[in-house]
């Protein structure tokens, strides 16, 4: 028992899976006309888990089941904007799953097993837990996807995301165990102090770390391993979509964090995968960019964003200190929150029968609502990197932290395409600022979806004029935790 | 008694709340409520900027009227606002075109109200915060944000061709910018981790770095001002932007690239600036020359008047880069000369353009017959485009030249082909739109401005005039400012070897 001790780091884990295994039963006992009730439970599970990990922070890095698992900061900060994340998305939602019978038990359970997904690879500390937590996550998401079962399109979708997703996880699991053929560990702490020693020169280490980048590399979607991003976006339904857009995003910067940073992260490997990272980031943010002007569909546009955004992402990583990593965690929460906006947005306008996924819906928004224009505005020049909007500390941190890092040419390279970034952001807004509109019929949101919609569009100015808290916040998390292993 | 209080942060906030409050009077029904509420936060914005001008100290050296207060410690950026000579007057200006912009859109704009003289509001704060600023990163998010109102300004209540001239205008700056946060990111590193101006303007620097951070500025702000050859974006961004948005483009946020220059490029890499000077000068000239040429053969008015702005404020370029006291005075006298004369010029086509809906110079003629005060107060402005002594043209372009020739005859020879071509095509538009016979029964019908469009156009009458016969209010508050750059700039920053 003692191995397993202390147990309360994992609370909001364990509380998670309990209140899972609970919903699921207990959603067989509710009619289709309560599913509220399963709705309501979700709810509270993920607010339970807030608080939970909210009142067990202690900013000192513990680690429990035998090395396995570690709670340090970095993961609680992590941990409570991933319930965030899903509550909101969950509010988003609700409009948009009830009129596609969507609004079932199997979503809900099916979310919260994909978040305890995440929680685990944010907490681990093992590369297999790392590994299941990956699996639990990837598994729910493949099921999401293909929900809408008599949709031709999700179903190839779901398909397509779970070979590429498969295939992702073998290289994953084949880099793990050359790691392990080098190190003789897979406990992250206990490799890095192997690999800090020089054990880094072995080539068979060095060959597992171009599959598990690859690995990574597909699981955050950067080109060349991006394939499936727009078909799943496409593809899925809207609210699955902002789903995978959305907190996952904070999973996968975790799982980059502890396995390449922590894991493998002394200098000579750092020189091996900044490498590749660089290649992957310059590559995604041209290809995303790029690509993404060429879309009339603006599910499959943001997905070009995101993988121009992961490239950004991987840019503060590979600078290869405290500050890059930390900036890195500030762009991804800050594009999280700017996701989470503009999938809602996307959300409000569809309705039953209608999905408002083609660049055409946003026509003339300005005139159907001005307000909602106006979120959909900010949130547009936050995500093209405008001040005074949030967007633009996020790139202005990960620049700094690249040409901090002494790439000059990276950080040129990533404000010319983050201009032509622009042009496809500033289409949307044109769209709805200086047409007029095709779609009049009415927009009428839930109360509660139409709250959180408003203040999610405002923090993405109030964040922009007062940025200082949460940057901090995610510069001082990446110190608390990391400090350790540098 | 004055001072402590946040004057500065006045200047900046109350257009910027005065906008939001416009915005929240919401659809076209409470129109009238949104143009008063605009009409109230422009006067109000003007008058907080007054006690700048009454208490600021011209013989005092450095930065007056100084706020300081931590913003982003993470990256030490702080909100640090202050002003010199060479900003007040851009401030004052700002402040009262916006003032100028709000009462010109009073009857004229019916469609969205609110959002357009929010959007003029907002743009007027945040001009004031790039005037204001004393922060690299606070400059540069004022910057920045100038953008998106004008882009809305111009895509929103513009021409026929607006989308692609809002467009082109947003990207064609955005790109500049964006090199420039690259260099401003470079020197926060170099400088151990601070933004703050005053630091930078203190760090040495090799001549290399010194030339790649100029170039990178240069981007930002010669597209800004705009320098031949990157000025193209600005005859479609006028052309198409209503009344208003011209006015504030020209009279200010081409300003931006000017003030940007003296307050960033200069100080901070002197020595690239002094060795790059002749080609930034060569440029200049360039425009004065060749788009004074291009001027003479527009058949639209705001493109005249357009090319005519990318023509004088080659003579603000011009003015900085040859480092003197009259060159660099002279480009500001210049650019507020400017701001009042091009604002007024737009103003006029804007008040041909109500009536009859055209800017072609072929569709008027006769214009006196039938609108003599308009055409008294047109001539006046028509006149202080060319330079006539007397007008606010006058004194900037006569300092230039007079800087020049202390430099380099040759400079001055053809800086001074502009009061040349400059009284050509603007009296040649002139002549045309106004004299003659009555040119068709459009024009028969014409209605003489009425109180309205006369209270906006007599104020910068009187501001050209006032400019042009004592200039002095003025020059004086730039001497102390001007010198100390100069100064600065003359003092090598580079490594001691």
């Amino acid at each position: 028992m003692q191995y397993i001790l202390p147990l309360w780091p994992a609370y909001p884990e364990l509380f998670m899976l309990a209140m899972v295994c609970a919903i699921l039963v207990a959603d067989l006992f509710v009619s289709d006309d309560n599913r509220i009730i399963t709705y309501a439970l979700t709810q509270a599970a993920l607010a339970g888990c807030f608080a939970i990990t909210w009142l067990t922070i202690t900013g000192e890095p513990i680690h429990t089941f035998s090395g396995m698992f570690v709670d340090d900061l970095m993961s609680d900060v992590l941990k409570l904007f991933t319930y965030l994340g899903v509550m909101v998305m969950l509010v988003y939602s609700r409009a948009y799953i009830a009129t596609r019978g969507l609004f079932r038990g199997e979503f809900f359970v099916l979310v919260l097993f994909a978040t305890l997904g995440m929680m685990i690879m944010i907490s681990a500390n093992h590369l297999l837990t790392l590994y299941l937590g990956l699996e639990l996550l990837a598994l729910s998401l493949y099921a999401l996807v293909a929900l809408q079962r008599d949709s031709a399109i999700a179903t190839e979708a779901a398909m397509k995301y779970f070979v590429l997703g498969a295939l992702a996880s073998g290289m994953l699991l084949y880099g793990m165990s050359m790691i392990y053929g080098a190190t003789g560990t897979l406990e992250i702490t206990r490799l890095s102090e192997i690999v800090f020693d020089g054990g880094g020169k072995d080539v068979v280490l060095v060959f597992g770390l171009v599959f598990i980048v690859a690995g990574l590399g597909f699981k955050l979607g950067a080109v060349p391993f991006h394939m499936w991003v727009p078909d799943v976006y496409h593809g899925a339904p809207t609210a699955v979509t902002l789903f995978i857009g959305s907190a996952p995003k904070l999973a996968a910067f975790a799982f980059v964090i502890r396995l390449l940073v922590q894991g493998l992260g002394a200098e000579q490997l750092l020189a091996e995968w900044q490498q590749m990272l660089i290649v992957m980031a310059v590559l995604s943010m041209a290809i995303g960019n790029i690509t993404a002007i060429a879309q009339t569909n603006l599910k499959r546009m943001l997905a070009y964003s995101t993988i121009s955004h992961m490239g950004f992402l991987l840019l503060g990583i590979l600078s290869g200190d405290l500050n890059g990593y930390g900036s890195g965690m500030f762009y991804v929460v800050v594009y999280v929150l700017m996701n989470l906006g503009t999938f809602g947005m996307i959300m409000l306008l569809s309705r039953s029968g209608f999905e408002a996924e083609n660049l055409e819906d946003f026509k003339g928004l300005n005139q159907r609502n001005p307000w909602y224009a106006f979120l959909m505005l900010l949130l547009m020049f936050s995500m093209a990197g405008m001040p005074p909007t949030v967007g633009f500390y996020a790139k202005l941190s990960v620049l700094q932290a690249v040409v901090n890092a002494g790439y000059l040419w990276l950080a040129v390279v990533a404000v010319l395409f983050s201009l032509i970034g622009a042009f496809y952001y500033l289409r949307i807004v044109r769209l709805m600022y200086f047409e007029t509109p095709q779609d009049t019929a009415p927009i009428v949101p839930r109360a509660d979806a139409r709250v959180l919609l408003a203040a999610n569009g405002l923090a993405v100015l109030v964040l922009g004029i007062f940025p200082e808290r949460l940057m901090a916040l995610c510069m001082y998390s990446i110190q608390a935790s990391l400090y350790v292993t540098q | 008694m004055l001072l402590g209080f946040p004057l500065l942060s006045l200047a900046i906030w109350v257009p910027i709340i005065a906008g939001v409050a416009v915005l929240f009077t919401g659809s076209d029904r409470n129109a009238h409520v949104a143009r008063v509420i605009a009409l109230i936060g422009s006067v109000l914005g003007f008058v907080v900027t007054l006690p700048l001008y009454f208490g600021f100290d011209p013989l005092a050296s450095g930065f007056q009227f100084v706020e300081l207060s931590p913003w982003i410690e993470s990256f030490s950026v702080n909100y640090h606002l202050g002003i010199d000579g060479i900003s007040l007057l851009l401030i004052l200006l700002n402040s009262f075109t916006t003032l100028l912009v709000v009462i010109a859109g009073w009857q004229v704009i019916r469609e969205r109200v609110a959002q357009y003289m929010a959007a003029f509001l907002i743009l007027s704060g945040f001009m004031n915060g790039v005037f204001s600023a004393l922060d690299a990163l606070l400059f540069y998010v004022f910057f920045e944000a100038t953008l998106i109102p004008m882009f809305i300004v111009i895509g929103v209540w513009g021409g026929p061709n607006r989308v692609y001239a809002a467009v082109k205008f947003f990207l064609y700056t955005l790109l500049g910018s964006l090199l420039s946060l690259v260099a401003l990111i470079y020197l926060y590193n170099v400088s151990g981790g601070s933004f703050s101006l005053q630091e930078f303007y203190r760090l040495p620097l090799s001549l290399g770095a010194q030339i790649l951070i100029f170039l990178a500025f240069m981007m930002a702000f010669a597209v800004k001002v705009p320098m031949w050859p990157v000025h193209t974006w600005l005859p479609d961004a006028h052309v198409e932007a209503p009344t208003g948005g011209s006015v504030v483009l020209a009279a200010i946020m081409l300003k931006l690239g000017g003030y940007g220059f003296l307050r960033l490029s200069l100080p901070i890499t002197p020595d690239a600036s002094q060795y790059l000077a002749g080609f930034v000068i060569a440029l200049s000239l360039i425009a004065v020359v060749y788009i004074g040429l291009v001027a003479l053969v527009q058949s639209d008015m705001k493109k005249l008047i357009a090319y005519s702005s990318i023509s004088h404020m080659g003579f603000v370029t011009l003015g900085i880069f040859i480092f003197n006291v009259h060159g660099i005075e002279g480009a500001i006298v210049q650019m507020i000369s400017h701001g009042f004369v091009s604002g007024a010029l737009f103003l006029c086509v804007g008040v041909l353009y109500d009536r009859l809906h055209s800017r072609q110079i072929a569709d008027y003629g006769g214009v006196v017959n039938k609108m003599p005060v308009f055409s008294a107060l047109f001539m006046l402005f028509a006149m202080a485009n060319s330079g006539l002594p007397g007008t606010s043209g006058f004194v900037g372009e006569f300092m230039v030249i007079m800087g020049a020739m202390k430099a380099n005859f040759w400079y001055a020879f053809l800086a001074a082909t502009t009061l040349i071509f400059g009284a050509a095509y603007t009296l040649w538009m002139y002549k045309r739109v106004i004299f003659g016979a009555v040119a068709n029964s459009r024009v028969a019908e014409l209605q003489d401005i009425n109180m309205r469009e006369f209270l906006v156009l007599a104020l910068l009458a009187i501001a050209v005039l006032a400019m042009g016969i004592y200039p002095n209010p003025f020059v004086e508050v730039l001497h102390t400012s001007v010198n100390d750059l100069i100064a600065h700039v003359m003092q090598s920053k580079l490594p001691v070897q």
